[in-house]
């Protein structure tokens, strides 16, 4: 069946034609179609996905076609996607047809990529198990009670269950990283400024980047290579020329140094998960690799640190909700304040209302300096200890996640709960490197747990590299929950 | 730290926020319990250490002065909740 | 008691560049409502501003002709505040680090020199409007001058009289029209003036607590607006009472400043570094790029128009205050033997007076340096005289036509033939016994009267100086 292949087999099979781009795109859509446990969706696009199934056809059979012509994918709902609804998983959105592309959408597109549909997401991307989502939260296909994972939940569920062989993603703090890894996916969260944001609904904006949830590391330098590159819309996109990730994928690892810091390896960490983690290492050194200790002394600063930027910075980009000019405007406003304030209250969950006012305390007068700016140099703690353990290593590996997924409606009362999970990856986003979830085993209750690859700035290519030598000789990434195989 | 019902009130209406009277309590103890993993902050010496905004160290690209957007009124009005005239509408403002 | 006041201005500057300051919208003035308004300006969700260079150079250029610092890295802050002529929720300004640092103006009051000290210009953009006509009982948000770049200028609180405050503002407007980097329209808002005044009794250190008003818009305005604020301070700290802190706006049609209470709830805007700008490096060269490509400034002009066309230093003033003035001064110059002199007393006299009267300014004149250089020419030439070229003046600039189509389709070409002239004077003599008897017994005045006879039978076309030669040898005959 054409669900149970990557995009790269199935990109072989489009290009020997053994399958239409529109049986595919029809395949996939009837999977989409048939699924009631997941909630992976908030919009399907069935007629205009056909039409660019028939014109991807054209071009396949003219020989005018691009690797990536005909596979079909979904984009997560932050995505601005033309003529198409694009909520963020917020009834602020809810109404919202975006009049323009998302650059990562367009370039995708341009490929001859077809979209599908819009994948669930925790509200406006703040969440870490899709729970805040306006629709509903994502139920996790290895255990429909538990979580898939946030904020880039319904991308994560849909590639597990294979909906869609591929999807889209965000990470501002380990939204892609940390639903990979819980739904036994690979996720890669680029480089800060390698991919273009014009087109994402902004978080947090100095952390936000695009990336693939894929079911290999192959598949993600696919889509990767497609989605990276300049873009003169976003201020914070890089200006230089890269090599393909996909071109260097093959590369021997002999001689690589893997970099363990001691403080991802702790207490807190499941037993599963930490053995998994250690095997998985362990294969790499098989393959020619060799792990060297590092540290990485600010790491335990990074989940404070990040959980005072992050909802600055969002306070202030979630300040255009006003209900003026686009989305959800309350009832007969009495005046301006009004219209503000119940727009805003009604139209907001109660995780974005939450972090809008930390956020907003954040920066008031009197606690700037206590918080944001504190936060700001810690940052620059954080990114320095990344520079030195780069100079021992060429890679840093650990747990993606502390724990594999947890229930549904397990950590909803207690934000602070919620937030440790991005313990070993929002340090990332701080410091703007490329990171890699790949999968690396299951729990013993068949859970699947995903390693963190951190590479130094710019080396996306390297993750890839790495996680794609580890796919070749592990098959942890080939397992599908049963119910959707 | 633990912060205030006032607190609550005074940010909620920095931030343009409504909020009844019964979740000012719950947003009291939330954002409370927020600030006080937020406070592990303080165990780290900052003295001295530049303040870090950007993750990437790139100065502002500038671009051409040349007009290249044409009128998309009518699209953007069709999204608007209240608009007139090609006016957006919002309760009167009073200077 | 005496009083003295302190009196600092915050002027925004409106760049002339076309597009906006963070989009390729336009910025020209005047458009329908919202249709200048893209992606970007409306904020949707998801898009990011991009940084104008001419908004740069523009900034780089104020600085360098205010001798200011440029900051060679200066930073993109947003300022947080709702509403609803601020589409994202915040204004992207500058805050610490501004584009340019300390600079100054030197003006002149009073035949006194005097330094006002520039404390920072910074760039950010601007809102858009509020119209508050009546769409049943709502107001109407246009939001096609959001994003339209402005360079904020702050003074320093130097200024210690509306006088002072008034030749400080008029200088910086000529400045910004002289780089080119403003059209100084204040009607349409291009160039906007907000004024902090304290008061304090003379020798005193320590400043009096200040009021902020609020953009006006006229350099009367300015004017008055200063003056009554000082009153009522002096007025309130002589009844014993103390100035509140608030911003107040001026009333031109009562002369009044008022509070305004219903901004004054307590601002707190959140400033932070904009997360989607990073820092605006200028560097070296960019500066000298910039620097070599300065247009020469007021008082250079000053110089050169006394040097260059002897001027006197009064008339070269009077031209390099405008621009536009001053540029069409030399035009006319390029294109006439006249003397500079002429240029300039037609300029401030008779061609301003209509360009007051009709209430429009020299950029809109409708008649051009060429043709007044034709109507110099006329005058040089003997043509017609002074006072008929008045005449010819205001029938060029209602018809449009030339001055020479003009003198010739009226017959006011001047006579100059000393047969006819003669022959007038004579006619005039004959009828003007008692005058001719008075000049003789010694009361030369009245010659006066016979040169005002004879210009009367010409019907203003006789050649005076040819007429007064002709009286004069018949009368001392």
């Amino acid at each position: 069946m054409p669900h149970n292949h990557t995009l790269l087999e199935l990109s072989k099979k489009l290009r020997s034609r053994d399958i239409s781009a529109l049986e595919l795109c029809t395949h996939f859509l009837d999977r989409i179609e048939g699924d009631t446990k997941l909630n992976a969706f908030i919009t399907s696009d069935t007629e205009r996905a056909l039409q660019q199934a028939r014109v991807a056809d054209d071009a396949l059979n003219s020989g005018s076609a691009s690797p990536l012509t005909g596979l079909p994918i979904a984009h997560k709902d932050i995505f601005c996607t033309k003529g198409l609804k694009t909520s963020c998983g917020s009834r602020m959105l809810d109404n919202f047809i975006s009049p323009y592309d998302a650059t990562v959408v367009e370039r995708l597109a341009k490929e001859g990529v077809i979209t599908l549909g819009k994948t669930n997401m925790d509200e406006f991307a703040m969440g870490s198990s899709n729970e805040t989502s306006w629709y509903g939260p994502v139920a996790n296909p290895w255990d429909t009670s538990r979580v898939a994972g946030g904020s880039s939940g319904g991308s994560a569920a849909a590639v597990a269950a294979r909906l869609v062989p591929a999807a889209t993603g965000t990470d501002t703090g380990g939204s892609i990283r940390q639903p990979a890894a819980l739904c036994g996916l690979t996720g890669l969260k680029p480089s800060y400024g390698r991919v273009s944001r014009y087109g994402i609904v902004a978080f947090a904006s100095s952390l936000d980047q695009a990336g693939p949830i894929a079911q290999t590391a192959a598949d993600a330098a696919l889509l990767f290579d497609a989605m990276a590159g300049f873009d003169p819309r976003d201020s914070t996109s890089l200006d230089k020329k890269f090599e393909a990730a996909s071109s260097s994928l093959e590369k021997p690892l002999k001689g690589l140094k893997i970099g363990l810091p001691n403080e991802f390896f702790d207490s807190g960490v499941d037993s599963d998960v930490g053995a998994a983690v250690q095997a998985a290492v362990a294969r790499l050194c098989e393959l020619g690799a060799s792990a060297v200790n590092i540290a990485l002394p600010n790491s335990a600063a990074a989940i404070p640190c990040y959980y005072v930027i992050a909802p600055a910075e969002a306070s202030s980009n979630l300040a255009r909700f006003d209900g003026v000019r686009y989305g959800y405007r309350t009832n007969d406003p009495v005046d301006l304040t009004d219209l503000y304030e119940r727009s805003r209250a009604e139209g907001f969950g109660a995780e974005v209302k939450r972090r809008i006012m930390i956020g907003t305390y954040a920066l008031s007068s009197g606690y700037y300096d206590a918080y944001y700016l504190k936060a700001q140099k810690i940052r620059r703690l954080i990114a320095t200890d990344f520079d030195r353990a780069f100079a021992q290593c060429d890679v840093i590996a650990g747990p993606t996640t502390p724990t594999t997924a947890f229930k549904i409606g397990e950590k909803m009362d207690n934000p602070v709960s919620m937030y440790l999970n991005d313990i070993f990856t929002s340090s990332v986003n701080l410091a703007g490197l490329p990171a890699l979830s790949i999968p690396v085993g299951f729990s013993g209750s068949g859970l699947p747990i995903g390693m963190q690859l951190i590479g130094p700035y710019l080396d996306e290519a390297k993750l890839l590299n790495v996680g794609h030598c580890y796919q070749q000789t592990t098959d942890w990434h080939r397992h599908v929950p049963g119910e959707f195989a | 730290m633990s912060i205030s019902n006032q607190d609550v009130h005074h940010i909620a209406r920095l931030a343009r926020l409504g909020i009844s009277d019964e979740e000012v309590e719950i947003y009291a103890d939330n954002l409370s319990r927020i600030l006080d993993l937020v406070a592990q902050m303080n165990d780290v010496d900052t003295d001295g250490i530049e303040p870090m905004a950007h993750p990437s160290d790139v100065s502002l690209r500038l671009r051409d002065d040349t007009v290249s957007e044409t009128d998309h009124r009518d699209e953007f009005m069709g999204i608007a909740p209240a608009s007139e005239n090609g006016l957006y509408l919002v309760p009167k403002v009073i200077e | 008691m005496s009083f003295e006041s302190v009196i600092g201005l915050e002027v925004h500057v409106q760049l002339k560049t076309s597009s906006k300051i963070f989009s390729g919208s336009s910025i020209a003035f005047g458009a329908e409502p919202n249709t200048q308004a893209n992606a970007v300006d409306i904020a949707l969700p998801g898009v990011l501003p991009v940084m104008n260079r001419e908004a740069v150079t523009m900034a780089v250029r104020f600085g360098l002709a205010v001798n200011g610092l440029i900051n060679q890295r200066s930073i993109f802050a947003r300022k947080n505040y709702f509403y609803p002529d601020l589409p994202k929720g915040y204004q992207i300004s500058q805050y610490e680090i501004p584009v340019v640092g300390p600079g100054y103006l030197d003006i002149e009051v009073e035949g006194k020199s005097k330094r006002i000290g520039i404390t920072r210009a910074h760039l950010e953009e601007d809102a858009g409007k509020s119209l508050h006509e009546d769409f049943h009982g709502m107001t109407g948000i246009d939001l096609n001058r959001a994003g339209t770049p402005l360079l904020e200028v702050v003074s320093d609180p130097d200024m210690r009289t509306a006088t002072e405050a008034v030749v400080y503002l008029r200088k910086l407007h000529t400045l910004v029209r002289y780089l080119g980097i403003c059209d100084g329209n204040m009607q349409e808002g291009s160039f906007r003036c907000d004024a902090n005044i304290s008061v304090r009794r003379r020798g005193e250190d320590k400043l009096g607590t200040r009021a902020e008003i609020k953009n006006i818009n006229s350099f009367r305005f300015v004017d008055k607006a200063i003056q009554f604020e000082i009153a009522r301070q002096i007025e309130i700290i002589e009844d014993g009472g103390t100035v509140v802190q608030e911003t107040r706006l001026y009333d031109p049609t009562k002369d009044e400043t008022r509070s305004m209470r219903s901004k004054e709830e307590a601002h707190d805007y959140r400033y932070f570094p904009d997360p989607d700008l990073p820092p605006l490096v200028i560097t070296e060269s960019f500066i000298e790029d910039v620097r070599r490509t300065l247009p020469e400034l007021a008082h250079a002009k000053r110089e050169r128009f006394i040097r260059e066309y002897s001027l006197n230093s009064s008339d070269a003033e009077a031209l390099v205050g405008d621009l536009d003035i001053a540029n069409y001064f030399e035009a006319i110059m390029q294109s006439t033997a006249a003397t500079a002199k002429a240029a300039a007393n037609w300029i401030t006299g008779d061609i301003s007076a209509r360009i007051n009267r009709e209430g429009i300014n020299f950029e809109n004149i409708p008649v051009t340096p060429l043709a007044v250089g034709q109507l110099l020419d006329r005058i040089q030439d003997g043509t017609i005289s002074g006072k008929i070229a008045k005449d010819v003046f205001q029938a060029m600039w209602d018809s449009g036509d030339t001055a020479d189509n003009i003198i010739d389709a009226r017959g006011l070409r001047q006579i100059s033939d000393s047969g006819a002239l003669e022959e007038m004077v004579d006619e005039v003599l004959s009828n003007s016994a008692a005058q001719v008897q008075q000049y003789r017994e010694g009361e030369t005045k009245v010659i006066g009267y016979l040169v005002g006879q004879i210009m009367k039978l010409s019907q203003g076309k006789a050649n005076p100086r040819q007429v007064n030669e002709i009286l004069k040898r018949k009368l001392d005959d």
